[in-house]
């Protein structure tokens, strides 16, 4: 049992990553990206196609030099396409993000075909840590593992002491009056989709190394990292990590008791979750 | 006898553009209704499965546009019909063409405690929620082994009938269900809940301050969208004969019906048709380019909610006052003499 | 005779369809305290909305230094030095008291107003400066709007309805501070439904009523009765 929670614990690490660029642009500007999970794929095939021109000893290298890409992507992608999505209507946001993760996939599928992909890491993907006699934990898990910790640290420092998370809070709280002291929403709001891009092209990264990645793998991605926010409770980073790990937790037993209703256990947690404290369970007191 | 001064302020609902439509509408209707004695058969197999994209976009319109809800599960309801379709044919020896309604209540019924559920979430939370309902339908199916399991089976209850009466009764059975897909959604919004549904979409505390009853609204709309939606579903796959749980629970369902309200304007009534037709007329030309078409759709979406934000016959609307379907009221002033 | 630091000409406004202000003539010399007053909907809301850019203008309508600036974003015009404590007070739930504060800094202006000289004229925010800028009492959040928006180091401040919803010890204590806020020589508009505060505190009166201006004056000059009239609407005689 033991074993079945810290797999828990370490997919939770993965999930964290999933939702927390989810979490973020939600927060700042309640805008649903459906095409979250997409984007962390094409994140990963971005790797692999890095990494087939620069030759797989450049991984590491492949998958930094992505960063400031997706960076610069989420910032062009929220001031160009996605703001003019936004406002009291949800469907302009929804039919847009629905419409990029058709693209991708699409996309993807075209340059690359269905066929399974991973990133090489030269093993490390199979690796492990013995934990006592019984217990291996994989090296890239708790990698993963560490990688969201920093995150979640990092994000929420963000939001709490640096003058660009006031600048976060301040136009989710009241865009108005934020324009009013002089901030422009527009570039705020892409610096928050920026950052979140930098998350999904981590995740992606690490996603291909753990395991293969097809063209169609997006929307299941993006349905665990919204049952993450969910079950954390929105307006918390330290919430969505928490999320993540009980989805995971609960996936993982639902493995262990039968293969095919893994997924489905999860699924029916979040719905539980959601009837019974739809708030989330760590959500902090917010509009 | 006194002279009543006539009235300054008139209500006009229908225009005569309207009434013609209403006309032209009938004619097409029996028309179609006499295909199976002239046209092929392929043209009704067609038909038909146009017919179950155009009811489900319909209704996905009826949620959306009208109860504000957006909702990217609705495929739910439709694969629920489907497979509540086919267990009553295959197991309950019915008549499949009976279960097809039967299949739709179904799914209208279950959309209560689902809906018990996916109310807690709104907006874009909400849309991804009742995903998550969706697909913890289709795994619940792929791991029923009675109807086949994650491959599916097939619709046993109608190996007796000869093809072509299976093709026609098919073919008018959709017929029937378009027509009646429209009028309810007509009459629906042209009542009075209609106008409250308008009430509740535009501003939701206003409305409940004027005693509108918003939750049960909400339900209703919800529960008749669903209705709609397994009654596309049953149809589909009476037409179709085979039933799996990736076909019948595709999310691909509702993006078919977000391209073709989208393109044809959310929140009216002619947009479904008309993104429908375009939707057809895409498929017929272009679906051979595979990913390339459904890449097409995808920025062809993405470009009509960008610039059309009141979708391509919305914008017909707004430009050039075209309407087919008049759900709204204009005021008329008497012109002074 | 200078000219006005602040001035609109036939300043119209409108949400929607529906029109609020129906040609507003307007002027503010440097160092004065002007009220504006009159009812709910008279249009005075709609009037410091527009100076700030929250709601459209016309180019050439408003006129701040001599430069047009009816049109523009509502953040050149805090840089330019206009600012306003919006009506409401309107503070940010997520954000702390010093973090509000800190955020009317942002457009980086130069001036004498800074945390420090906040503090020392509202001590009671120094005390509660971590808390959460809306879990303060009503009239703490008023000094709260006021400091966030002195924080900017307006060259005109903009105050829309300091008193509302608060009782009138509270209304005093907050008004108490204004002379060591136009005492630098900050040029202040100030929208008030309390008649008496703004016939006390200001040097000239403006009367909206319907969204146009039904009197003008001097606050010393004017009648209470003119001033009911201007208010309500009444006309003193048909000719």
């Amino acid at each position: 049992m033991l074993e079945t929670v810290i797999q828990g614990v370490l997919l939770g690490g993965l999930y964290t990553l999933f939702a927390l660029g989810q979490s973020l642009m939600f927060g700042v500007m309640r805008l649903t990206n459906t095409a979250q999970g997409d984007f962390i794929i094409l994140g990963a095939f971005a790797v692999i196609a890095g990494v087939s021109v620069a030759g797989d000893g450049m991984v590491w290298g492949v998958a930094l030099a992505v960063l400031p890409a997706a960076f610069a992507f989420g910032y062009a992608l929220q001031r160009y396409v996605l703001n003019g999505t936004l406002g009291k209507d949800p469907l302009p946001s929804l039919v847009v993000t629905f419409g990029l993760s058709i693209v991708i996939q699409n996309l993807l599928l075209e340059l690359f075909s269905a066929d399974p992909r991973a990133i090489e890491t030269g093993g490390l993907n199979t690796q492990g840590v013995a934990l006592g006699d019984a217990i291996s934990l994989g090296v890239l898990p708790l990698i993963v593992l560490a990688v969201a910790l920093v995150a979640t640290a990092a994000l929420q420092w963000l939001f709490a002491r640096t003058a660009l998370g006031r600048s976060f809070r301040a136009v989710s709280d009241d865009r108005e009056i934020a324009e009013l002291m002089g901030l422009d929403a527009k570039k705020v709001y892409a610096f928050a989709t920026a950052i979140a891009f930098v998350l999904i092209a981590i995740a992606g990264a690490l996603q291909g190394m753990r395991t293969t990645v097809s063209p169609s793998d997006g929307p299941l991605l993006l349905l665990f990292a919204f049952e993450a926010v969910i079950i954390g409770g929105m307006g918390s980073f330290w919430g969505t990590l928490a999320g993540a790990m009980i989805l995971g937790i609960t996936q993982q037993i639902g493995f262990r008791l039968d293969p095919g209703w893994g997924i489905w256990f999860g699924h029916i947690v979040f719905l539980i979750v959601l009837v019974l404290r739809p708030q989330g369970l760590f959500p902090k007191t917010r509009g | 006898m006194t002279n009543m001064p006539p009235p300054l302020i008139a209500v006009e609902r229908a225009t005569a553009a309207s009434r013609i439509a209403l006309a032209v509408g009938i004619a097409l209707v029996l028309i179609a209704a006499s295909l199976p004695f002239w046209g092929e058969s392929s043209w009704m197999r067609e038909f038909v499965e146009i017919a179950c994209y155009f009811i489900f976009a319909m209704m996905w319109n009826l949620l959306a546009g009208y109860g504000g809800m957006v909702s990217i599960g609705q495929q739910a309801f439709f694969g629920f019909g489907g497979y509540v379709m086919l267990m009553l044919g295959n197991f309950a020896g019915l008549n499949p063409f009976v279960a097809v309604p039967l299949g739709a209540l179904a799914a209208g019924l279950i959309a209560v405690p689902v809906s018990f559920v996916a109310f807690r979430l709104s907006g874009g939370y909400f849309a991804i929620g009742t995903w998550v309902i969706a697909e913890v339908f289709r795994l619940s199916f792929a791991n029923v082994s009675a109807v086949g399991g994650g491959s599916g089976t097939t619709l046993t209850a109608l190996r007796g009938i000869e093809k072509a009466t299976r093709e026609s009764t098919t073919y008018w059975m959709a017929l029937a269900c378009v027509v009646a897909a429209i009028a309810l959604v007509y009459l629906f919004l042209r009542s009075k809940r209609g106008l409250a549904l308008l009430a509740i979409r535009d501003n939701e505390v206003a409305a409940e301050s004027q005693g509108i009853p918003v939750a049960r609204m909400k339900l209703a709309v919800y529960g008749v969208a669903a209705f709609g939606a397994g009654l596309a579903g049953a149809l589909y796959f009476v037409g179709n004969l085979r039933i799996s749980p990736d076909a019948a629970f595709s999310v691909n369902w509702t993006a078919f019906a977000i391209f073709m309200v989208v393109i044809g304007g959310i929140g009216r009534i002619e947009g479904p048709l008309v993104g429908a037709l375009i939707f057809w007329a895409l498929n017929k030309f272009l679906s051979d380019y595979g990913t390339w078409y459904l890449l097409g759709l995808g920025l062809l979406a993405i470009v009509v909610t960008l610039f059309f934000k009141q979708g391509l016959w919305g914008y017909a609307q707004q430009r050039w006052g075209w309407s087919l379907f008049p759900t709204q009221r204009k005021l008329l002033r008497a012109r002074p003499e | 005779m200078s000219a006005p630091l602040l001035a609109t000409q036939g300043l119209k406004a409108f949400y929607g369809d529906a029109q609020a202000l129906f040609g507003i003539d307007f002027s503010l010399a440097p160092g004065e305290l002007v009220a504006v007053i009159g009812a709910n909907g008279a249009g005075k809301s709609t009037f410091l909305k527009s100076l700030t850019g929250l709601v459209r203008a016309p180019r050439d309508a408003i006129r701040f230094k001599g430069e047009p600036v009816g049109g523009l974003p509502p953040g050149e015009i805090v840089r330019r030095g206009l600012a306003m404590v919006p009506e409401g007070r309107r503070l940010f739930p997520s954000l702390s008291v010093e973090e509000n504060l800190r955020m009317g800094a942002t457009a980086n202006r130069k001036g004498p107003w800074n945390l420090q000289r906040l503090y020392a004229l509202f001590p009671i925010l120094a005390e509660k400066r971590h808390q959460p800028g809306t879990s303060l009492s009503g009239g703490q959040q008023q000094m709260v709007a006021l400091g966030r928006a002195l924080m900017s180091n307006p060259e005109v401040l903009l105050c829309d309805e300091l008193s509302l919803g608060l009782a009138p010890i509270v209304i005093r204590e907050i008004y108490a501070a204004m002379p060591a806020i136009t005492g630098e020589g900050m040029t202040v508009v100030i929208v008030e439904q309390d008649v008496t505060m703004a016939r006390q505190v200001s040097q000239r009166i403006y009367c909206f009523q319907e969204g146009r201006v039904s009197l003008e004056g001097k606050s010393g000059d004017l009648t209470r009765e003119q001033i009911s009239q201007a208010y309500f609407g009444i006309e003193a005689a048909h000719a």
